[in-house]
């Protein structure tokens, strides 16, 4: 099959960059079964930027998060309807390779989900199904995910040891550094902090801060201080459908929209 | 505006927003003493008033000042909230500055040397400026009480009458100043007098600005009455 689409972009200028679209939603609607979920959903997620997806519970977000790497694709009865365009293609299309696809676009969950296997295998075992990698090199990689994770010099001493072993906020990063090890192109965080403390979530937040200048990153918060401050771009979700996207500084302080503002003032019913 | 889910936080943020009217109501309670101390130059009593007045309004403000703090301490306000929080900080700055401003008149009445010159220009002129300055506030105060935008534009064209006046108060005393030597010191108490009325309808005008602020999320400081309604209208 054609991999172009999975191809890096080469490096361009700041402003450039900051104009670039990675993944582009056109007209996606999403269905449960007849449960219609996501109503004509256009959106555009810009390049090494965080764009964050806020909303009261069950209007959509995390739906929208599982339809940009076909996660669904695993749950009989779910479909999605429409296009969204991850580098200049369509991947609702059949013929996507949908391993290659969350390779490059990788996914972390609300709740730390490390493999019941040391921290050095927790990286290595996605790596080793989309790369065949001499043992200095698998060192080297996993080396470099844990730093990008903000984590080696915790886990340097102890790669042997269960990732089981460790704290809720390590847990998570080590995901972290497990999605990132294969190099994906986008990072899908679900509620990545909503399970841990104050200290962790600050760790994850400054991690977010700097892996978008690597990575375009999407988030699904119910927190919405956090989406204030670690993300680029909002987008509120309400009912399914897209009520206001924008900067995140311009939503945060003049929403455009009543119901946008009604919900991150608290004032929603 | 709906309320918010949180009762408590609606609570809160009524308290800060009748807490700048009562500073409000306090502060054109102060200029009415001080315009009295102007026309009965001398009377103590009046000015005790006024500077008893000032103490009260600054405690005011500081209480106002802790209230919006502990807001955005305990609810990290967004939005209009926050706008409004930040404007009510502003706002009781201004009103702290005009108490100020009105203790420095009556100070200036109590101390004339020789009240028997300028009779005209200080009981008719003055108080007529001030008289100005007074319904501007007035009319800012309403305008935040109302989040009434038009209300705050007209407050910023109103203003250029009082800048005028004080300008035209400034050439009537020269005249005299030229005329008469003898009128310099009065006359350089008076203008003392009417520079605080205008900076009074100076912070009124402030107060405008900040209300559109919180009503359209729009920056109008140092704006003219006229781009202030073009805004608007948009």
């Amino acid at each position: 099959m054609n991999l172009d689409i999975f191809a890096i972009r080469p490096e361009a200028t700041p402003e450039a960059v900051a104009r670039r679209t990675k993944i582009a939603t056109r007209h996606l609607d999403f269905y449960y079964g007849r449960f219609h979920a996501l109503k004509d959903i256009n959106l555009e997620i810009a390049e090494r930027r965080v764009t964050a997806f806020i909303g009261p519970s069950g209007c959509g977000k995390s739906t929208l998060l599982r339809t940009l790497n076909r996660m669904y694709s695993l749950y009989p009865g779910q479909r999605a309807v429409g296009e969204i365009v991850f580098n200049g293609r369509n991947i609702l299309e059949a013929a996507v390779d949908l391993n290659m696809l969350r390779a490059k676009i990788g996914m972390v969950f609300q709740k730390p989900t490390p493999f019941p296997m040391s921290i050095y295998d927790n990286i290595a075992f996605g790596v080793r199904l989309y790369e065949s990698l001499s043992p200095r090199e698998m060192d080297e990689r996993v080396e470099w995910a844990l730093t990008k994770a903000a984590m080696w010099d915790e886990a340097k001493n102890k790669l042997k040891q269960s990732g089981m072993a460790l704290s809720g906020g390590q847990q998570q990063r080590l995901c972290i550094a497990r999605a990132v090890a294969v190099k994906p192109e986008v990072l899908l965080l679900d509620e990545p902090t909503s399970a841990l403390d104050p200290i962790s979530t600050a760790k994850i937040e400054e991690l977010i801060s700097e892996l978008k200048s690597d990575y375009t990153i999407a988030i699904v918060t119910h927190n919405m201080q956090q989406a204030a401050r670690v993300s680029d771009y909002t987008a509120y979700m309400y009912l399914g459908e897209l009520i206001e996207f924008g900067a995140t500084d311009e939503l945060f302080l003049k929403p455009r929209r009543r119901e946008t503002e009604d919900y991150i003032t608290g004032r929603f019913g | 505006m709906n309320e918010h889910t949180s009762k408590q936080f609606d609570a809160e943020m009524e308290a800060i927003r009748s807490g700048v009217l009562a500073m409000g109501g306090l502060v054109e309670t102060q200029f009415r003493r001080a315009v009295e101390a102007l026309r009965i130059p001398g009377d103590v009593d009046i000015v005790t008033l006024v500077a008893s007045d000032e103490q009260a309004i600054n405690r005011m403000q500081m209480d106002i000042d802790q209230q919006c703090s502990q807001i955005i301490a305990k609810r990290q306000p967004a939005a209009i909230d926050l706008r409004m929080i930040l404007t009510v900080v502003k706002i009781v700055n201004e009103l702290e500055r005009i108490g100020d401003e009105i203790k420095k008149i009556a100070y200036k009445a109590q101390q004339m040397q020789r009240p028997e010159r300028l009779t005209t220009v200080r009981v008719h002129v003055i108080t007529r400026a001030a008289g100005l300055a007074e319904e501007n506030l007035q009319l800012a105060l309403d305008a935040f009480a109302r989040l009434d935008v038009n209300a705050a534009a007209t407050v910023v064209s109103n203003d250029e009458a009082i800048d005028a006046a004080f300008l035209a108060i400034l050439r009537q005393l020269i005249s005299y100043m030229m005329e008469d030597p003898r009128t310099i010191t009065p006359a350089l108490e008076i203008v003392f007098i009417a520079k605080s009325i205008e900076r009074i309808g100076d912070h009124a005008k402030n107060i405008a600005e900040d209300v559109v602020h919180v009503v359209k999320g729009k920056d109008v400081r140092h704006a003219t009455a006229e781009q202030i309604r073009a805004e608007l209208a948009e």
